[in-house]
C-alpha cells in the first residue's frame, strides 16, 4: 500500500462508455437482421447433422455451432465430434 | 386547483405508456403523466392493460373502489361508465382499471378499439399503461396509439428493450399498418437518473442513450425518493409535495401538449453539512 494512496481517490471505473458500446453493437445486428437475431442457427445445425450423417453416423450432441459477433466481423465457429476409430485392431 | 374542463370538442388523443422492459416506471409514469394533464385542465382517461396484474389502481389510489373493470367492459358485462373511476383529488381524471383474474387472451383488438372510440369522444387524452413484454397485452396497448412513450432507465437491458419496443411500434401497430398514416408519434423518457453516478461515468448520459436509440427526448426523471413515497400513499407523484421527481414530469406533460420547456436535470437536492449534522443530532 502506497504512503500517500489515501490521498488519492480510487478512480471509478468508466464503465458507462463500456455499457454504450456494448448497446452500439449489439442493436446494429438486432436492426439489421430484423427479428431475432440469427434465428437460423438452429436450422443451420439440423442441416450440417444431415449432412454429415449421410457418411458417419453422429448424434444430435455431436455438433456444436457458436457465434462470435464483432463490431467489424463476425464469426461461425461449427464443432463436429467425430466417432473415435472402432477398436477392429487385433490385441497385440 | 382543479381548472375548467375544455369546452371544445375532445382531442381524442391515444398515448401509450411502454418500455419492454418491466419495472422501469411504466405505471408511475402513467400516472404523474394522466394526473398532470388532468391538472392542466384535459378531460384525461388512464387505462390498465396489465390483465391479471393489476396495479395502476393502486399507484392512484383508487384500488378499493374498483367494481367493474376493462374487460366487463369488453366482455359486456358492464357499461363503460359503470366502469370508469373518477379521480377524487381532480375532477377531469378518470381511471380504467384492469382485471385482476382475468387473462391477458380477455384482450381482444375489436373490443379494445371500440372502448377507445367510446373514450375518444369524451376525453382529450387517454393514456395506455401497457404491462411490460411485447405479448398480447402490450400489443394490444400499443396497437391504436397516436403517440407513444418510451420509458427507459440508462442501463444496458432496459434501452436494449426499448429499441425492440420502438421496432414494434413502428411495425405492428394500426397507424404502421394504414397506408398514408402517419407514424406513431414516439418519445423517449428516462427516468432513474442520477446525476452523481453519471458524473462519475458510472452511468450512460441522457446523449448516450439518446444517441442509441435515436428517437426525441420528453423527459429526463431524476431518481428520487419521492417516487416510493407518493406510491406508498396512492398519490401521483405530481399531486404530492413538490419535488425534483414532480418538477420533471410536469415538465413532461407540458412538452407532451405542445408546450417548449427547456430541458433541466435536476437531481433531489442533497442535504448540506449543516443540515445533516442538526438532522443527526435531533
Amino acid at each position: 500500500m502506497n504512503l500517500f494512496s489515501f490521498v488519492r481517490k480510487p478512480r471509478p471505473t468508466q464503465t458507462a462508455q463500456t455499457a454504450k458500446d456494448r448497446l452500439q453493437i449489439l442493436l446494429a445486428h438486432e436492426r439489421s437482421s430484423g427479428t431475432a437475431e440469427a434465428d437460423y442457427l438452429p436450422m443451420l445445425q439440423r442441416d450440417i447433422i444431415a449432412a454429415i450423417r449421410k457418411y458417419v453416423p453422429i448424434g444430435e450432441k455431436e455438433v456444436d455451432v457458436r457465434m462470435e459477433r464483432g463490431d467489424q466481423m463476425s464469426s461461425l465457429e461449427i464443432n463436429i465430434e467425430l466417432p473415435g476409430a472402432t477398436p477392429t485392431r487385433k490385441p497385440v | 386547483m382543479t381548472p375548467e374542463a375544455k369546452k371544445d370538442a375532445p382531442l381524442g388523443r391515444v398515448i401509450v405508456i411502454t418500455s419492454g422492459k418491466g419495472g422501469v416506471g411504466k405505471t408511475t409514469s402513467s400516472a404523474a403523466i394522466s394526473a398532470g394533464l388532468a391538472k392542466q385542465g384535459f378531460k384525461t382517461v388512464v387505462i390498465d392493460f396489465d390483465v391479471g396484474l393489476r396495479n395502476l389502481d393502486m399507484i392512484m389510489g383508487c384500488e378499493r373502489r374498483v367494481v367493474f373493470d376493462f374487460i366487463n367492459v369488453i366482455q359486456g358485462d358492464a357499461k363503460l361508465k359503470q366502469a370508469l373511476i373518477k379521480d377524487k383529488r381532480l375532477d377531469t381524471l378518470f381511471i380504467l382499471p384492469t382485471s385482476q383474474t382475468r387473462d391477458k387472451d380477455a384482450l381482444t383488438k375489436e373490443g379494445v378499439e371500440q372502448i377507445l372510440t367510446e373514450l375518444k369522444a369524451e376525453f382529450d387524452y387517454i393514456i395506455c399503461d401497457s404491462p411490460a413484454g411485447i405479448e398480447r397485452g402490450a400489443q394490444m396497448a400499443m396497437y391504436y396509439a397516436d403517440e407513444a412513450v418510451v420509458v427507459t432507465n440508462p442501463e444496458v437491458s432496459s434501452v436494449r428493450d426499448s429499441d425492440r419496443v420502438l421496432g414494434l411500434l413502428s411495425s405492428q401497430t394500426r397507424r404502421a399498418e394504414t397506408d398514408g398514416a402517419e407514424p406513431i408519434k414516439a418519445q423517449v423518457l428516462l427516468t432513474r437518473y442520477d446525476q452523481d453516478r453519471v458524473d462519475g461515468g458510472e452511468m450512460m448520459t441522457v446523449e448516450d442513450v439518446l444517441e442509441i436509440l435515436a428517437v426525441p427526448l420528453l423527459g429526463v426523471i431524476p431518481e428520487s425518493k419521492a417516487i416510493l413515497k407518493a406510491s406508498n400513499v396512492g398519490t401521483p407523484v405530481v399531486l404530492d409535495e413538490p419535488s425534483a421527481a414532480s418538477r420533471a414530469y410536469e415538465d413532461a406533460v407540458a412538452r407532451l401538449t405542445g408546450t417548449q420547456v427547456e430541458m433541466r436535470i435536476q437531481g433531489e437536492r442533497r442535504p448540506g453539512l449543516f443540515q445533516r449534522l442538526f438532522k443527526r443530532a435531533s
